[in-house]
């Protein structure tokens, strides 16, 4: 994605207002995507077996159908971004398109997200949970960081009480198992 | 009548009142909130709802999606931008309204009229759906099959500004709808066996609406505040009442039948009711644009009712028309639930039980929605940071709360960055998930229908129910076609451009 993502920055830069040079290139990196899950998905299919014996739908055949259609709407798609389709961004309560894309931002939520992937199963959810909270809040503007930590703190530990007072199920406690 | 009573002897016992209480309670926070809506709401609860009974989990569910649409038309009452599309009509006059000092009437005839609508649709549901199921329990599996088709094609095409994109969103959830072996063999697994079950629809779910709009929020975050109009406790007196009324039953008549059919939804209804408001609108006809109360009532009554009206295709046919009405199908699944004409025959109580329910989380949102008014709007001050980091770390706690595995998590993110490139190149979301849940009962359907048959492909249309429902397909597939060949139109105007000529014309 980061291809397309990189172009979208150039052709949605801020304060851009003229007209003329009106080919969303970043589609073109979308078409890419498609084109690509699509032709892997029709290869998949032809790995596939012919089936159980009663299976009059082959299991392959939804993936050819599949496929095939999203290659169709990839070249559609790309010959519409060539005559000057424009995509409209998603408008919501606290979204300004005024602004450019705030990669910052962005950068520092996928790091937290990531770093959340790999601590989860090593510190657990309580310890994890709470770093998740306070993390995303700091790089979404708040920087009071250890007050952070404490509302992150208590929302971790009173989903894993939550969960296993309330509904019998103990989440994983990673290095804090036998202290929760 | 005697099924609906018992249902009503079921749903207003101490444990199923909580549910609703706190699911109406939910479902309007979420619906007031920026950022989330009832689908999210619902999906993240999915995982948490497994170990209760599904009859009070179903009643959640309903507090949920009704308290969610009330709490959207606060929202566009009180700040200028309204989050869901379906109050995208309320706030052009609910918002003027505010402005010249009326929010307690606005957000009164909101309520009220939600309440009305709510209940007038859940009367036409009870009527319904049981008759709907009757008669659709004798169809076949070509008709299944072709009905799924409609809805699939209707939620593509109908709604949103553009075609192609609304198929390469379809084509995208069907295509993973496909991992898994549920045919036997792996598909799309990568010879992963934490895919062999196919990816779970809460994890997709919970990424396409949480962690994208999450994402997306934060990349373009509005950094100066909102102005928020500040509001007492709603009420209307007389002129509001007489004023009111006909618009409520005007906009349920419009609501209910969009809700019902295939291609439902709210924005369709809620332009229709604005429009007729207005053109009815007499004396009081220069009010519009300026905060005329015909031009709340009318649309948030039919939102209301179109929330009614997706209940009969989902309960009586098993078909989803809103984002909302996907993720509750997919929690019925998942209880093992098939919804349909069997599920009143199978489980006669637990659907009675959602159905009273209905009413009372209807008579709970208007006993505790006018007094709670002013702690809404408050709601919305949430410092964004929290708001959005909140988001995210339920999103992250429902995805891992599936088997808890980070691999999930990982799926999340995953799909969640599939959900910011979806807003940023305006891809729409509901036939994704309509796509996701769908496409391998669609599998299933065209593999039942064929092995009758044996592998005959003329039985898909051996129906008469499934010939019909093809050329209702055909025709939303060509309508646009032919409109552009008669001469002097350029192709079809769509509900999207008309709804952006209204609000420029009204805020002139």
């Amino acid at each position: 994605m980061s291809a397309a993502e990189d172009a979208d920055r150039a052709t949605t830069a801020p304060g851009e207002d003229v007209p003329p040079p009106t080919v969303d290139r970043a589609q073109y990196g979308l078409a890419a995507v498609l084109a690509v899950v699509g032709v892997w998905t029709v290869v998949d299919s032809a790995g596939l077996g012919p089936g159980f014996a009663d299976q009059v739908v082959r299991p392959a055949a939804f993936g050819y159908v599949i496929g095939s259609a999203l290659v169709v709407l990839a070249v559609l798609l790309a010959v519409a971004t060539a005559r000057g389709d424009r995509a409209e961004a998603e408008a919501g309560e606290d979204v300004d398109l005024d602004q450019g894309t705030d990669w910052r931002t962005l950068a520092g939520l996928a790091g937290v997200l990531v770093a959340t992937i790999a601590l989860l199963d090593v510190l657990g959810w309580a310890i994890v949970g709470a770093l998740l909270f306070a993390g995303a809040a700091t790089v979404l503007g708040n920087r009071h960081w250890v007050r952070n930590l404490l509302i992150g703190a208590v929302m971790s530990l009173g989903s894993w009480y939550g969960f296993y007072v309330g509904l019998g199920i103990p989440i994983p406690a990673g290095v804090l198992d036998g202290i929760l | 009548m005697d099924a609906l009573l018992t249902g009503l002897s079921l749903a207003v016992t101490p444990e199923n009142l909580l549910y609703a209480v706190v699911g109406v309670l939910l479902g309007t926070a979420v619906g007031v909130l920026p950022g989330i809506g009832p689908a999210m709401t619902v999906a993240l609860l999915l995982p948490v709802t497994y170990n209760v009974e599904p009859s009070a989990a179903l009643i959640l569910f309903a507090g949920i999606y009704y308290g969610g649409m009330y709490g959207g038309s606060t929202t566009s009452i009180l700040l200028n931008t309204p989050g869901e599309s379906s109050s995208v009509i309320t706030a052009l006059e609910g918002n003027k309204m505010a402005k010249a000092g009326r929010a307690a009437q606005a957000l009164a005839t909101a309520a009220i009229g939600s309440f009305v609508a709510g209940t007038i649709g859940t009367i036409l549901l009870v009527a319904l759906a049981p008759t709907v199921a009757e008669w659709v329990v004798v169809l076949g599996a070509p008709s299944y099959f072709a009905l799924m088709v409609l809805a699939l094609i209707a939620v593509t095409t109908v709604l949103g500004s553009s075609r192609l994109r609304g198929f390469i969103a379809l084509t995208l959830g069907l295509t993973i709808g496909l991992v898994g072996t549920a045919t036997g063999q792996p598909r799309l697994t990568f010879g992963n066996s934490l895919l062999a079950d196919g990816i779970d629809i809460v994890v997709v779910a919970v990424a396409i609406f949480a962690v994208g709009e999450a994402l997306w929020v934060a990349a373009h975050l509005r950094r100066r505040p909102l102005e928020i109009i500040p509001v007492g406790r709603p009420w209307m007196d007389r002129e509001d009442w007489g004023r009111s009324w006909k618009p409520w039953l005007r906009g349920t008549a419009f609501g209910f039948p969009f809700g019902a059919l295939p291609a439902g939804g709210a924005e369709m209804p809620t332009f229709l009711s604005y429009v007729t408001e207005r053109r009815l609108a007499g004396k009081h006809r220069d009010e519009f644009g300026k905060g005329a109360i015909e031009g709340v009532a009318g649309p948030e009554a039919a939102n209301n009712a179109s929330a009614a009206g997706t209940l009969v295709p989902l309960l009586a046919i098993g078909l989803p028309t809103t984002a909302t009405a996907a993720v509750i199908l997919a929690a019925m699944q998942g209880y093992g639930l098939q919804p349909g004409p069997q599920l009143f025959e199978a489980e006669p109580e637990l659907v009675w039980t959602l159905l009273a329910s209905l009413f009372v989380a209807n008579t709970l949102l208007l006993v505790i929605n006018l007094p709670l008014a002013p702690l809404w709007a408050r709601l919305l001050r949430t410092p964004r940071p929290y708001l959005y980091a909140g988001i995210l770390f339920f999103a992250v706690l429902g995805a891992y709360s599936v088997n808890f595995q980070w691999f999930d998590v990982a799926l999340l993110v995953l799909f969640g960055i599939l959900g910011f490139a979806m807003r940023r190149f305006g891809l729409p979301v509901l036939p994704l998930i309509v796509g996701v849940i769908l496409g391998p009962r669609l599998e299933e359907q065209l593999g039942q229908a064929l092995q009758l048959s044996r592998g005959d492909v003329s039985a898909l249309w051996s129906e008469p129910v499934a010939v019909i429902v093809y050329v209702v397909v055909a025709a939303l597939l060509l309508w646009p076609l032919v409109l552009r060949l008669i001469p002097g139109r350029q192709g079809p105007e769509r509900l999207a451009d008309e709804v952006d000529e209204l609000e420029e014309e009204v805020r002139r």
